[in-house]
C-alpha cells in the first residue's frame, strides 16, 4: 500500500506548474552546486551535494536537523563561519543589467564579489524573525538599504518610496506608517513579511528560504508561505525551500531532495518521492509523517535510533545504523542511481514499489 | 531594571570566551601570581631577609647588590623585606574586605531574591546606589572622621564591595528560585531559611568565589591608593602603596624604589583578575567559542 | 518619549536628594564632633562650645540637614570650619580643574578603547586580537596613580621631555598648560581606556553573534560595513552604560592623580581637608563629587533612550 502523504489545505497555487513547453529557451540554471564537501577539522559535514535550481523552479530541500540543508544554503550564499572548509564548485547565475547573465563562483569569489552576489542573485530567508532585524533602525530604512546597497533604484528617496510599495506587497497593513516602525514594534508574522521584501526587493534570479515559517503561528505560516510563492512566481525566480515538514514541501514544491549526514540520500519529483520513495530513510520520513499509516503489526511508523552528532555517521551508507535492511553492501558509500542529480537515490536496498502496492 | 542595574551587570568583567586551553592557562597564571604573593607574606611573618624596624643610614639607597638584591630605601630598610611585609598588609586588607563584602553582600542578595518582587526591586536600587559610589570616596570620609589606619580602610573597602556581592548573588539566586526543586521545596511548605540554606546557598557558591576574586583585585588596588595618599596603612606599617609615595620625592635620584612596588602592585592585581577570569570561565558550562 | 524623560527627571531628583541626606548622615552620625576635630587636641571646651555655636551645630539635626542642603541649592556650601573661608569660591576655582582633567582623560580612554576594543572583537580568534587582549590585561591591572608614576619617570625624569608636575590656567600660557595636562590626563585616560577597552570588545563580539547581522551580511554588506552599519549603535548600548559608571571611577582616580602631579583641583581640595580635619569641606566636596555623578548618569541615561529606541516606549 503506498501511503500519501496528507495535504494540508494551504491556500498556495495548489499542483505544482507544468513544465515550459519545447521550443522556448530552455531555463538558465540560477544555483549549481556539484561536489560540494565541508568538513570542519576533520569531521565531514557535507560530502557530495550536487544541487540545481533553474529559474522558476521551486526546489525543496528536506532533513531533520544535522542533515546539512542550513549549511548547504549557507554554502551557496557564501556565509558558511570561517572554520569550515569547503571545496566543490558553487556557482550563482543572476541577471546582470541589459538581461546578460552574471555568473559567481562562490567558493572562489572574494569577499567583494561575494557581497555583490548576495541581496542581488540571490537572497536568503532566515528562520528566526524576531532577531532577523536591527532593532535601532526603522524597518522601511532597512528594506530601502537592500536597494542603495546594490543601485538598483536612482537614488535614496527612490528606494524610500519602492521600501513602501514593498511593504505593501507583502501585506503589511498602512504600509508607509509599518516604514517607520521599528522592528518590536512589529509581529513576528509581520517581521518576516519585512524579511520577505527585503529578500525580494531586487528582483533576485534564486530565493533561498531557511525554514521561514517554523517559529511562525499556524494561522500565520500559510500567508508567510504565500507571499513567498507569489513572491518568486511574479519574478520568474527558483526557489529553494528548506525545511523538515514533508506538507509544506509538497504543496510549494516541484522537485525535492532529501538529505540525512550531510549527504543527498534522494532527490526527484515531489510526488514520485513522496508516494514512492525509493531511499530507507525517505521511507521511514514519510511513513513517520503520516499519521494516518500504521504498521501492519500495530503502532506508528518510527525511524529507530536517533540521529548522530554532526560528523559522526557512520562510513558508508550513512544511515546504516539505523535501517532495518542494512547489510554488508552498505559498508561502502551507495552509488547513486538515478538519471542525474536531480532525480535518483543512493541506497544499496531501496524500497521496491509494486504497482499499487510497497514493501 | 534601572539603566545603573544594567551597567552594574556590565562591571563584571566581560567574560573571556576562551577555548579549554586558554581557560587552564590562565588559571594557571593567575593561581600562581596569588599563591606566590601568599607564599611570600606567609614567610615573611617568620623570616625576611633584613629587619624592617632597622633604619640603616649608612646603607641608604643602595643600588641593587649581592646583600640587598632590589636596593634599599632612603631609611637604608631592605626592598626585598619591605616588598614581602608589604605582601602582608596587601594580603590582609584584601581577605579582610573581602570578607565582610561576602558576610554581608550574599545573605544580602539572597534576601533580596526571596522577597516579594517589589521589596528587592528597592534593596536592589538602594544597592545601585552604593555601588555607584567608589571605594575611596567612602574611605577618604571614613579617615576624615577616625583618622587613618588598615582598619578604616578594610571597612570602607568591604562596605564598598557588598553591592557587587549582592548583586551577583542575587541573579544566581534567583535563578535558582526557578528551578522546579525550590518550586516544589516552596509548594511543600518548607520554611525560606532552609530553602535558602539548603539549595540557594551551595548553587551561588561559584558566583560568589568569582566574585571575591575580582573584589579582591579591586582592594588591592584601593589598599594601594589609599596608602600612598596617606590614608591606609600609617607609617609605621610597610605597604606597597606607601612605598610609592614615600619614594616619589626621590623620583628623579632613584626611580626604582617607585618600580618595585608598582610592578608588585600591577602584578597582584593582574593576578587577582586572571584567576578571576578564568574561574569564571570554569564554572561556564559553556566553554567553547564555536559558531 | 517624554514620560520617560519626565521619569528619569524625578530618579535624579529623588537620587539627589537621597544622596544628600546619605552625605549628611554619614558625616554627622560617625563619633566625633565637628567642632572638636577641627580645633584639635588641645581646645578647650569653651573654645570648642563657642564654634558650635557659631556653625549652627546645636541646632536639631533636620534642621542643620535643611539648612545645608538649601545652602548647596543656592551654590553656598557655607564657611570653612578651619580657615572661616567662603567654601564656594574655593570648589569652583578646584572643580574647573578637575573637569578639564577628566574630560581630557575621558578623550583619551574613548578614543582609545573605541578602535582598539571593536579590533580585538573583529580579531577574536586571531594573533593580533589575542596579543590586544593580554594588553588590556595589563592596562586594566595598573592602577591610574602607578601609570602617572611610570610616565614620570619615563617623560620627566629619564627623557626630560615634560613636566613632573604642576598646574598653569590655558589662559595664563596655554602651551605650558598643554605640557602639564598631558601626562596626568594620560594615566588616567590609558587606564581607563584598558578598562574600556574591555567592555567595547565584548559589546561588538555580542554584536557580531547577532542575527541581524546576518541578515546584513546577506543582504550585501561586507563584514566591516555591516559591523558599522548595523552594529555599532547596537553596541553602543551596553558600552554607555559602562561609560557612565566609569566615569565615577575616574573622577575618584583624579583625586589621587591630583596628588600624583600637584594639581590643584577637587581631589586636593578633599584630601587637605581630610588632613587639616575640616569636616565640613569634606561633606561639601564628597557632595559635589555625586552630584557630578548622577548629572552625568542622567545624561548617559538620555543618551540611552536616543540610541535604544525600544526604551522608549517599553514599560519596565
Amino acid at each position: 500500500m503506498t501511503a500519501a502523504p496528507e495535504h494540508t489545505a494551504y491556500p498556495v497555487g495548489g499542483m505544482p506548474p507544468t513544465r515550459t513547453p519545447a521550443d522556448t529557451p530552455p531555463p538558465a540554471d540560477v544555483a549549481r552546486v556539484r561536489d560540494l564537501a565541508v568538513t570542519v577539522g576533520h569531521k565531514p559535514l557535507l560530502i557530495d551535494v550536487d544541487l540545481t535550481v533553474r529559474r522558476g523552479e521551486r526546489v525543496g530541500l528536506i532533513g531533520e536537523s544535522g542533515s546539512g540543508k542550513s549549511l548547504t544554503a549557507l554554502a551557496i550564499m557564501g556565509l558558511l563561519p570561517e572554520d569550515l572548509a569547503p571545496t566543490g564548485s558553487v556557482v550563482v547565475t543572476g541577471q546582470g543589467p541589459g538581461g546578460i547573465a552574471r555568473m559567481t563562483s562562490v567558493l572562489e569569489a572574494g569577499e567583494h564579489g561575494l557581497a555583490a552576489m548576495r541581496g542581488r542573485d540571490v537572497a536568503m530567508v532566515f528562520q528566526e524573525p524576531m532577531t532577523a532585524l536591527n532593532p535601532t533602525m526603522r524597518v522601511g530604512a532597512q528594506v530601502a538599504e537592500v536597494m542603495t546597497i546594490h543601485r538598483t533604484v536612482a537614488d535614496r528617496g527612490a528606494a524610500a518610496r519602492r521600501a513602501v510599495e514593498l511593504l505593501d506587497k507583502v501585506g503589511l497593513p498602512d504600509a508607509a506608517e509599518a516604514a517607520r516602525a521599528y522592528p518590536h514594534q512589529l509581529s513576528g508574522g509581520q517581521r518576516q513579511r519585512v524579511v520577505v521584501a527585503m529578500a525580494l526587493a531586487n528582483d533576485p534570479a534564486l530565493l533561498i528560504c531557511d525554514e521561514p515559517t517554523t517559529a511562525l503561528d499556524v494561522t500565520v505560516q500559510a500567508l508567510v508561505l504565500d507571499l513567498i510563492v507569489r513572491g518568486v512566481e511574479a519574478r520568474d525566480a527558483g526557489l529553494l525551500f528548506i525545511t523538515h515538514d514533508l506538507a509544506v514541501v509538497a504543496s510549494v514544491c516541484e522537485r525535492v531532495l532529501v538529505m540525512y549526514g550531510g549527504r543527498v540520500v534522494e532527490a526527484g519529483p515531489v510526488l514520485d518521492v513522496f508516494t514512492r520513495p525509493r531511499h530507507r530513510y525517505t521511507r521511514g520520513l514519510i511513513g513517520a509523517s503520516d499519521l494516518d499509516l500504521s504498521r501492519p503489526e500495530g503502532g506508528l511508523y518510527t525511524i529507530q535510533g536517533s540521529v548522530p552528532a554532526a560528523g559522526r555517521f557512520p562510513a558508508g551508507c550513512v544511515f546504516r545504523n539505523r535501517c532495518t535492511h542494512a547489510t554488508v553492501e552498505c559498508e561502502a558509500v551507495p552509488p547513486w542511481v538515478g538519471s542525474g542529480p536531480e532525480e535518483g537515490f543512493a541506497c544499496a536496498h531501496p524500497v521496491v514499489h509494486h504497482e499499487g502496492g510497497g514493501s | 531594571m534601572s539603566r545603573l542595574s544594567r551597567g552594574a551587570e556590565a562591571v563584571m568583567p566581560p567574560p573571556g570566551r576562551r577555548s579549554r586551553a586558554g581557560v587552564e592557562a590562565t588559571l594557571l597564571v593567575g593561581g600562581g601570581i596569588v599563591a606566590a604573593i601568599t607564599v611570600l607574606a606567609l614567610v615573611s611573618l617568620v623570616w625576611t631577609p633584613y629587619d624592617v624596624g632597622e633604619i640603616n643610614a649608612t646603607e641608604r639607597l643602595a643600588t641593587s647588590s649581592a646583600r640587598h638584591w632590589l636596593g634599599t630605601d632612603k631609611f637604608g630598610r631592605d626592598v626585598v623585606s619591605l616588598l614581602m611585609v608589604g605582601s602582608r598588609t596587601t594580603l590582609l586588607v584584601g581577605l579582610v574586605s573581602v570578607g565582610v563584602a561576602a558576610v554581608i553582600g550574599v545573605p544580602l542578595g539572597i534576601l533580596a531574591a526571596m522577597v516579594p518582587k517589589w521589596w528587592g526591586e528597592v534593596l536592589m536600587r538602594a544597592n545601585d546606589l552604593l555601588l555607584a559610589f567608589p571605594a575611596l570616596l567612602l574611605a577618604i570620609m571614613l579617615t576624615a572622621v577616625h583618622g587613618q589606619g588598615v582598619v578604616t580602610a578594610m571597612i570602607a573597602i568591604g562596605i564598598s564591595s557588598i553591592p557587587s556581592f549582592a548583586r551577583v548573588v542575587r541573579s544566581g539566586a534567583i535563578g535558582v528560585m526557578k528551578t522546579e526543586y525550590v518550586v516544589a521545596a516552596r509548594a511543600a511548605g518548607r520554611r525560606p531559611i532552609a530553602i535558602a540554606l539548603r539549595h540557594v546557598l551551595p548553587n551561588v557558591g561559584s558566583l560568589v568565589i568569582v566574585q571575591a576574586s575580582v573584589s579582591f583585585a579591586i582592594a588591592v588596588l584601593a589598599e594601594a591608593a589609599l596608602s600612598y595618599l596617606g590614608l591606609g596603612a600609617p607609617p609605621g606599617t610597610p605597604s606597597w602603596g606607601r612605598m610609592l609615595q614615600e619614594g616619589q620625592e626621590l623620583l628623579f635620584v632613584a626611580p626604582r624604589l617607585e618600580v618595585f612596588p608598582g610592578v608588585a602592585i600591577a602584578l597582584a592585581v593582574l593576578g587577582f583578575n586572571l584567576l578571576g577570569d578564568g574561574l569564571r570561565d570554569h564554572f561556564d558550562p559553556r566553554l567553547e567559542d564555536r559558531r | 518619549m517624554l514620560l520617560r524623560i519626565a521619569e528619569r527627571t524625578a530618579v535624579l531628583l529623588v537620587s539627589l536628594g537621597v544622596s544628600s541626606a546619605l552625605v549628611f548622615g554619614f558625616m554627622v552620625l560617625l563619633p566625633g564632633d565637628p567642632a572638636r576635630v577641627a580645633l584639635g587636641v588641645n581646645a578647650t571646651e569653651a573654645d570648642v562650645s563657642r564654634l558650635r555655636l557659631e556653625f549652627g551645630l546645636e541646632r536639631p539635626l533636620v534642621e542643620q540637614y535643611l539648612s545645608w542642603v538649601g545652602g548647596l541649592v543656592h551654590l553656598d556650601p557655607g564657611i570653612s570650619y578651619v580657615s572661616r573661608a567662603q567654601i564656594g569660591p574655593q570648589i569652583a576655582d578646584r572643580l574647573q580643574v578637575s573637569l578639564i582633567l577628566v574630560a581630557a582623560s575621558m578623550t583619551i580612554a574613548v578614543a582609545l578603547a573605541l578602535p582598539f576594543g571593536t579590533l580585538m572583537a573583529v580579531h577574536h580568534r586571531k594573533a593580533s586580537g589575542l596579543v590586544l587582549s593580554a594588553l588590556s590585561q595589563v592596562g586594566v591591572a595598573v592602577p591610574a596613580f602607578l601609570a602617572g608614576i611610570l610616565l614620570i619617570t619615563v617623560f620627566a625624569v629619564q627623557l626630560r621631555w615634560l613636566p613632573a608636575s604642576g598646574w598653569t590656567p590655558p589662559a595664563y600660557d596655554p602651551g605650558m598648560f598643554l605640557q602639564q595636562l598631558l601626562l596626568p590626563a594620560l594615566s588616567l585616560g590609558l587606564v581607563q581606556g584598558a578598562v574600556l577597552t574591555r567592555y567595547v570588545r565584548s559589546a561588538v563580539l555580542d554584536v557580531l553573534r547577532e542575527d541581524f547581522l546576518r541578515t546584513a551580511r546577506a543582504k550585501g554588506l561586507t563584514p566591516m560595513r555591516a559591523l558599522v552599519r548595523h552594529g555599532l549603535r547596537n553596541a553602543a548600548v551596553p558600552v554607555v552604560t559602562v561609560l557612565g559608571l566609569q566615569l565615577a571611577t575616574l573622577l575618584v582616580g583624579a583625586v589621587v592623580i591630583e596628588r600624583v602631579f600637584v594639581i590643584p583641583g577637587l581631589g586636593s581640595l578633599l584630601l587637605d581637608a581630610v588632613g587639616n580635619r575640616d569636616l565640613i569641606v569634606v561633606q561639601d566636596v564628597v557632595m559635589v563629587l555625586v552630584v557630578a555623578v548622577l548629572i552625568v548618569n542622567f545624561v548617559v541615561d538620555l543618551l540611552y533612550l536616543a540610541i535604544d529606541p525600544r526604551l522608549r516606549t517599553v514599560a519596565r
